[in-house]
């Protein structure tokens, strides 16, 4: 489930990969994925209410380097962004 | 009402079959309508490319013919979609012809694509498609010892897969008596063994007593000419047999009329309906919804949705949502097997494998029949 939105980065495109309340493949998951599907710079936000996403999204995007760009929580839901990085 | 159903796998199966059972009255009054578009005239139970990927389920074993699953009053053409006119709600076939409809389903599925990872067509097997699980199948009976790869791309297509592969995989080799010849290396694309945490930490113990080495946050970039997996992370894998879950795209149809990126197309996680669109849904592995892809999924779909487009002919509104609801077989080995359940409101809990569960998964091999034809 993606949305178009606009980046920190004017030029850039922010897609939103909305896996709140699912559990498989999981938010991970979803984002290893979605970051085949775009542009380098572009920033991708998923919403996830799996508090373990808070760690494991950025966990791998240092390994693999690419950048994060923030990580809040509003209620349940954590917001993780994501800019891919090459 | 006219109802055009474009995919003959379980999901369009399950809903053709459902809703017809619904609307019996009034298709055989001619009110309502049941049109299935298939790409093929027989029906495979893909589940079963596992068990003939170990020479356990011989081909033939996989097929019925697509006609003697469906309810007659079904009409039913082996004529794949090539066009969707969404505007002017038609599809136009390979052949030519045009079909109308009221409601339009779209459940076209999803396939490997090993070819979109460099080399790993070439220098792997896998258990996707019939001549691969044969080839697979081959490949391991073969096999006189060495390392054991295991390759996991996203997304994939039954997220049971990696584990059940590895599993069935140890005990073949444990009963040819060649185990300790083996050496078997999983990895998988995010930091545990697998996306259920509690499945992953069950697996964690199962792959320590068993011997099985793991890496995690691997996710394959390319495999080179000498066959070693490089991956995004800067790891390496190399293997004597590599055995992989490749990542999935779409069918190429969906990508050709701008439906969806990769060939998923996006859907609303709630009522199925393709976004944009009031009388176009989406299920099974078609829909681009962060949900496994996996039969049960496409079967619990098309349950919800034939009860709501049931239900828009005799109430003109639908009665219900899809909740989510997933429920996935893991099979632990030759003879025990475990499950998770679990929806977009409860978190999974899988009991310890046991031998009655494996049994169950057997019998339910054959009891697919009647759960495509829509009585279970």
């Amino acid at each position: 489930m993606l949305e178009l939105l606009r980046g920190t980065d004017p030029m850039a495109e922010r897609k939103v990969i909305d896996a709140r309340g699912t559990y498989c493949p999981g938010p991970l998951m979803e984002l290893i994925a979605a970051m085949k599907q775009i542009e380098v710079g572009d920033e991708l936000e998923v919403l996830s209410t799996d508090e373990g996403s808070a760690s494991d999204i950025p966990e791998w995007i240092n390994k693999v380097g690419h950048e994060m760009v923030e990580t809040t929580q509003q209620g349940d839901v954590w917001h993780v962004v994501v800019r891919k990085a090459k | 009402m006219k109802t055009l159903i474009v995919g003959g796998g379980m999901g369009g199966t399950i809903l053709a079959n459902n809703l017809a059972r619904r609307l019996g009255r009034e298709l055989r009054s001619g009110k309502a309508q049941i049109t299935m578009l298939s790409a093929s005239d027989q029906h495979m139970y893909q589940p079963g490319l596992l068990y003939t990927s170990i020479g356990r389920m011989a081909p033939d074993e996989l097929y019925r013919d697509q006609a003697s699953l469906l309810e007659p009053e079904i009409e039913f053409h082996v004529d794949p979609a090539v066009t969707f006119d969404l505007d002017n709600n038609r599809v136009v076939t390979k052949s030519g012809k045009s079909h109308g409809y009221d409601q339009l389903v779209i459940a076209t599925g999803s396939r490997a694509a090993p070819e979109t990872v460099p080399g790993l067509a070439e220098h792997s097997v896998n258990c996707y498609t019939e001549q691969n699980a044969l080839e697979m199948w081959r490949r391991v009976r073969e096999f006189k010892g060495g390392k054991v790869g295991i390759v996991v791309g996203v997304p994939h297509k039954c997220p049971m897969i990696p584990l059940e592969v590895t599993f069935v995989l140890h005990d073949y080799f444990k009963d040819r008596g060649i185990a300790d010849k083996v050496q078997f290396h999983y990895t998988y694309p995010i930091g545990r063994l697998h996306s259920l945490e509690p499945v992953g930490k069950w697996a964690e113990r199962e792959f320590a007593r068993m011997g099985i080495q793991t890496t995690t946050l691997f996710n394959i970039s390319e495999v080179d000419g000498e066959g070693v997996v490089h991956t995004e992370e800067g790891e390496k894998l190399e293997s004597d047999l590599l055995i992989s879950v490749p990542p999935h795209k779409g069918m190429q149809v969906i990508e050709d009329n701008n439906l969806g990126a990769n060939g998923f197309i996006p859907t609303d996680r709630l009522s199925l309906k393709m976004e944009g669109r009031d009388n176009v849904y989406v299920i099974g592995d078609t829909t681009n919804l962060p949900i496994s892809k996996a039969g049960s999924t496409a079967h619990f779909e098309a349950e919800a949705l034939a009860e709501n487009l049931a239900a828009l002919m005799k109430f003109g509104e639908p009665v219900r949502d899809y909740d989510g609801k997933v429920f996935c077989f893991i099979e632990a080995g030759k003879d025990r097997a475990t499950y998770a359940m679990f929806d977009y409101n409860n978190p999974p809990a899988p009991k310890a494998p046991n031998k009655a569960v494996h049994w169950f998964k057997m019998a339910y091999n054959q009891l697919y029949w009647a759960s495509a034809r829509g009585l279970l």
